[in-house]
């Protein structure tokens, strides 16, 4: 079972995360860029990187502090932070607003982003944990 | 200004929520399924679109600025349950398990059932017509 600390750790790195999305998503939409969910893409990016680089910190250093964290910064922060709902969404709004190929690169665009931002997060929380 | 805060309180609400129900919908699956794969994450992003797309066909999409209802189940609560960041590290730990075939399915079938979950659900509520 999971414990009620657990739960209230997630809650309160999620609400936290979500609110810094909607707050970014927010301030980027005053900027004067084409049609494009820019905010999506970025929060999607930079948890992405954030989740991997604090996975392989916590690996690295297997009784320290750091694991503590995991429920408030990973489950909680991260995943509240980045929304699959919403890229979906965004997605099917760009081919109703006559945007497929839009549509088709940003699905391409954020997928490789993702998972190079999670490759890249990874090496660098290694190298931390190493050297420290 | 009294709007914006209360819009903010919503998403944050919304937020919290959606995060501990992907905890608790995330360990039930891996329980009953397992954890070689990642099933949680999967079916947390699959049902999380089946909803918002049933949100849509119910609410509409925000035109303008979005409204309460929409800051917080949408952005909030829906927003805040699924997740890129899991998916993301739990495909590239596949690859470095040198599963390159599950990692590609997670990915595969995560965007393509991911999709249709949300058409699906766009359809039932209706937004289709």
């Amino acid at each position: 079972m999971i414990g009620w600390r657990a739960y209230a750790a997630v809650g309160l790195g999620s609400a936290l995360g979500t609110t810094l999305r909607y707050q970014l998503s927010l301030a980027l939409l005053a900027l004067p860029v084409p049609l494009f969910p820019w905010a999506t893409l970025a929060v999607n990016i930079l948890g992405a990187w954030l989740i991997a680089a604090f996975a392989a910190l916590a690996a690295g250093r297997a009784h320290g502090r750091v694991a503590r964290w995991q429920p408030f910064l990973v489950a909680g922060f991260c995943g509240g932070f980045t929304t699959f709902s919403l890229f979906g969404l965004e997605t099917l709004q760009l081919v109703l607003l006559g945007h497929p190929w839009r549509a088709a690169v940003y699905v391409l665009v954020s997928v490789a982003l993702w998972l190079a931002a999670a490759w890249h997060g990874h090496g660098v929380g290694r190298r931390v944990a190493a050297t420290g | 200004m009294e709007l914006e805060a209360t819009g903010l309180l919503l998403v944050a609400i919304g937020g919290a929520l959606g995060g501990m129900a992907r905890l608790a919908v995330g360990d039930a699956v891996a329980r009953g399924l397992g954890s070689a794969f990642p099933w949680g994450t999967l079916v947390v992003n699959l049902s999380g679109a089946l909803a918002m797309g049933g949100l849509v066909g119910a609410l509409g999409l925000p035109v303008d600025m979005p409204g309460l209802s929409w800051q917080l189940l949408a952005i909030g609560l829906l927003g805040g349950y699924t997740t890129v960041s899991s998916f993301s590290l739990q495909t590239l730990t596949l690859w470095q398990q040198r599963r390159p075939l599950a990692a590609l399915a997670n990915v595969a079938v995560t965007l393509v059932a991911g999709l249709l979950a949300l058409l699906l659900g766009w359809w039932l509520a209706g937004g289709a017509t």
